[in-house]
């Protein structure tokens, strides 16, 4: 025990005296915290529409209007011919074309039919689908308000009509930002404490010091807590501060308590760590350590979740996020900031996080040998 | 120039003895590839709802069975409070909840007007407006039929075109983006490393009394790193092809020498990075946070870039991967010629010729 203290000082002195780990612990998590959230913006809006009008009417003009003043249009290019308008899509002048047929008015009007062509620019299937969703809403609200001009509406509806109304729970405003910023603080905590903690065994290897280590009388469990324990508290520092800054600066307050991220963060960051130690033991220089958890945590950022819905992904990835820890973290984070959920909704996430940390640094603890070569 | 040769087959063999970097350049595009293209997606589908049926008669089962039928949903749980909906959006188990009032039927039959309710986790918003938009069209299909396709009179029939992607698949995003940023990241940070290693090695005095130019000092480095992204390149684009199916649409010579001139750029970043950087360490931090990041970001691959406040926007037209984004996409996938990216090519151009300049001029041949 008084040997885990020497050793728990000797770290802490070794950190604490190094500027540029200070700097890059709080000061690089904090900008990012703050510039992610502004760039990864993914709520679809400001769609750059461009106008093909042959019917030149007020009807035409009317519907214009009407997209226009939804707020998710902006009309950027008005083309006399398709050809036009498709090169203004062909040069991102604009993401949507709408082609109005000449004689729209007329046909709508004699013949009750009338059509429109819409194309979209879909290389970002994201946003050119939800494009074209929402003009197409438009587009049913402007018909039915046509409708009701020249029919006189009955009080009952001659057909059957389902009415369909939509509530968003949880983040009623649709707020991007509400559903990136746990997520991102995420991502952030487990870059800290898995490269952080890997490269600091590895640095000591490097620099010849883990001789000492290895002729003294510290414990392999010893010398992996002494290594855990204060990147463990930093850590935690660097996700209090993360949740300081979300709470200031973007006013996002958990709508669960705090101690259950806290609760869990505990365990997450004891796998997340340990999965750190253990590829260091396998690392020979900072440089090969540095690539490889850059690989890995590249590849558990990328299937965690926060980009993309995991639902979404194929069997097969699906099977791999189950073995990555960040997903559930980032699952946690956003079912308790954002749905108010409590220890016992995340109780399977907190069991499956104990077993990550046992597994890992089991493993980091069997392979760490203090035998150099 | 013989010197030179035997300069390029030194950093050659640098590259070809580190067996473990080597391997992790050559397989980071091709995971980052298959990542992108296979798992990430904005697709719904089998999207778990809950439905809260308090009618429970023949149209909101049949209502019922359509959703659950259809690809995009997967009907996990039937709640029977709304108290019960919470509690399952809480435990993470639902995206969606429908609910149907009581006597659904009877309100649609004999009084023309029923009402369904969704409830979407809007947590995440998007996910939660396109399920929403589904769910309507499946709910707005049945009602047609219960119409027997009776048209309604004034309607306005919308044509939806596709265009470029049809299937809507994320690759067609992804592989332009990943491009950028795996050209970025092996010629910009491996350059840098490689330079800053022989200084911190100590084996740079040799090279720099040597009696080879530096001009040529620095081409020699950069030549090897030059045929690793080419050797990237090929494995995306033949991947993108035959596993993903984007196909490349417009000409693969226009591609492969934009691709090229984007490379020379990435690689004079590396080397300016490595003229300031004293150790292996900052040269790799450095190009992680001014490369990596805002290649991510402000590429537009990732996160549209008009969706952006100014500022940010200001900042991502410094960043030599948007112009690259955009050019790749152009020639790649609209299937454009030379005439629609000159002005692109023309900055990227721009960009390169001043950033070797400063990096030749600010090259030391002291230590």
């Amino acid at each position: 025990m008084r040997l885990l203290k020497f050793l728990l000082q000797k770290e802490l002195l070794q950190i604490f005296r190094d500027p540029a780990i200070i700097r890059i612990l709080f000061i690089m998590p904090m900008i990012q915290l703050l510039l992610l959230p502004l760039a990864a913006d993914y709520e679809i809006k400001n769609i750059n529409l461009g106008v093909v009008d042959h019917d030149h009417s007020a009807y035409s003009q009317k519907m214009i209007n009407k997209i226009i003043s939804s707020g998710y249009f902006k009309l950027k290019d008005y083309s006399a011919t398709y050809k036009d308008g498709l090169h203004a899509i062909e040069q991102d002048k604009t993401d949507l074309l709408l082609e109005i047929p000449a004689q729209f008015e007329q046909s709508l009007v004699k013949e009750d039919k009338a059509e429109l062509l819409v194309a979209v620019n879909a290389i970002n299937g994201v946003k050119g689908g939800l494009g074209a969703a929402y003009i197409q809403g438009i587009l049913r609200d402007y018909n039915q308000e046509i409708r009701t001009q020249w029919i006189q509406m009955p009080r009952f509806e001659p057909q059957p009509v389902i009415e369909v109304t939509s509530s968003n729970w949880y983040n009623p405003n649709m707020n991007y930002r509400v559903f990136m910023v746990p997520g991102i603080l995420v991502m952030l905590v487990t870059m800290i404490g898995s490269s952080f903690a890997a490269n600091n065994i590895v640095r000591e290897k490097e620099m010849g010091t883990i001789e000492q280590i290895n002729v003294s009388p510290i414990k392999k469990t010893q010398f992996i807590l002494g290594k855990l324990i204060p990147f463990w508290l930093l850590a935690n520092i660097v996700l209090t501060l993360g949740l300081i800054l979300a709470r200031v600066v973007y006013g996002i307050v958990p709508l669960g308590h705090y101690s259950t991220i806290y609760i869990f963060s505990s365990v997450y960051l004891v796998a997340i760590l340990g999965l750190g130690l253990l590829l260091s033991t396998y690392a020979q220089t900072q440089q090969q350590s540095m690539l490889v958890s850059f690989f890995v945590t590249m590849i558990f950022n990328l299937l965690s979740g926060l980009y993309t819905p995991i639902e979404s992904m194929p069997e097969w990835a699906q099977i791999i996020t189950r073995f990555n820890p960040v997903s559930y973290f980032i699952e946690v984070m956003r079912m308790v900031m954002l749905k108010g959920s409590g220890l016992s909704d995340i109780s399977f996430q907190i069991y499956a996080m104990l077993g990550f940390a046992v597994f890992f640094n089991g493993w980091a603890i069997l392979n760490y040998r203090k035998r150099s070569g | 120039m013989k010197q030179f040769l035997i300069f390029i087959k030194k950093e050659w063999l640098h590259i070809w003895r580190d067996r473990r970097t080597l391997f992790i350049l050559i397989w980071m595009p091709i995971v980052q590839i298959l990542l992108y293209g296979f798992a990430l997606t904005n697709e719904v589908k089998n999207s778990k709802i809950a439905i809260f049926d308090q009618s429970k008669d023949e149209a909101t089962r049949a209502i019922s069975n359509r959703i659950a039928a259809s690809r995009y949903f997967s009907l996990v749980k039937n709640v029977h409070t709304y108290q019960d909906i919470d509690s399952t959006f809480k435990q993470g188990k639902i995206r969606m909840a429908i609910v149907f009032p009581a006597g659904f039927r009877n309100d649609l039959l004999h009084g023309n007007h029923a009402q369904i309710q969704l409830i979407a986790d809007a947590s995440d918003p998007n996910t939660a407006n396109t399920l929403a938009n589904y769910a309507s069209a499946i709910i707005n299909d049945y009602q047609q039929e219960l119409n027997q396709h009776q048209d309604l009179p004034y309607t306005i029939q919308v044509q939806v075109r596709m265009l470029y992607n049809p299937e809507l698949k994320g690759a067609y995003n992804f592989v332009p983006g990943v491009m950028a940023l795996v050209l970025m990241l092996v010629c910009a940070m491996m350059t840098s490393i490689s330079i800053v290693k022989e200084k911190e090695i100590g084996t740079m005095e040799v090279i720099l009394v040597s009696p080879l130019k530096p001009f040529r000092i620095i081409i020699a480095k950069t030549i090897p790193y030059l045929l690793v992204s080419l050797l990237n390149i090929a494995s995306i684009l033949l991947l993108s092809v035959y596993a993903l199916g984007v196909p490349i649409v417009g000409s693969l010579t226009l591609l492969l020498a934009e691709s090229i001139l984007f490379t020379i750029t990435s690689l004079s970043v590396g080397i300016l990075i490595s003229n300031t950087a004293k150790t292996q360490q900052t040269a790799m931090f450095t190009s992680m946070m001014s490369l990596f990041l805002p290649t991510l970001l402000f590429s537009g691959f990732l996160f549209p870039v008009e969706n952006m406040p100014v500022p940010l926007q200001v900042i991502s037209n410094i960043v030599p991967a948007r112009w690259y984004f955009i050019i790749v996409k152009a020639v790649m996938i609209k299937g454009l010629g030379f005439a629609s990216i000159w002005k692109e090519t023309t900055i990227l151009l721009g960009m390169t010729v001043a950033l070797l300049g400063v990096s030749i001029y600010q090259f030391k041949t002291r230590l």
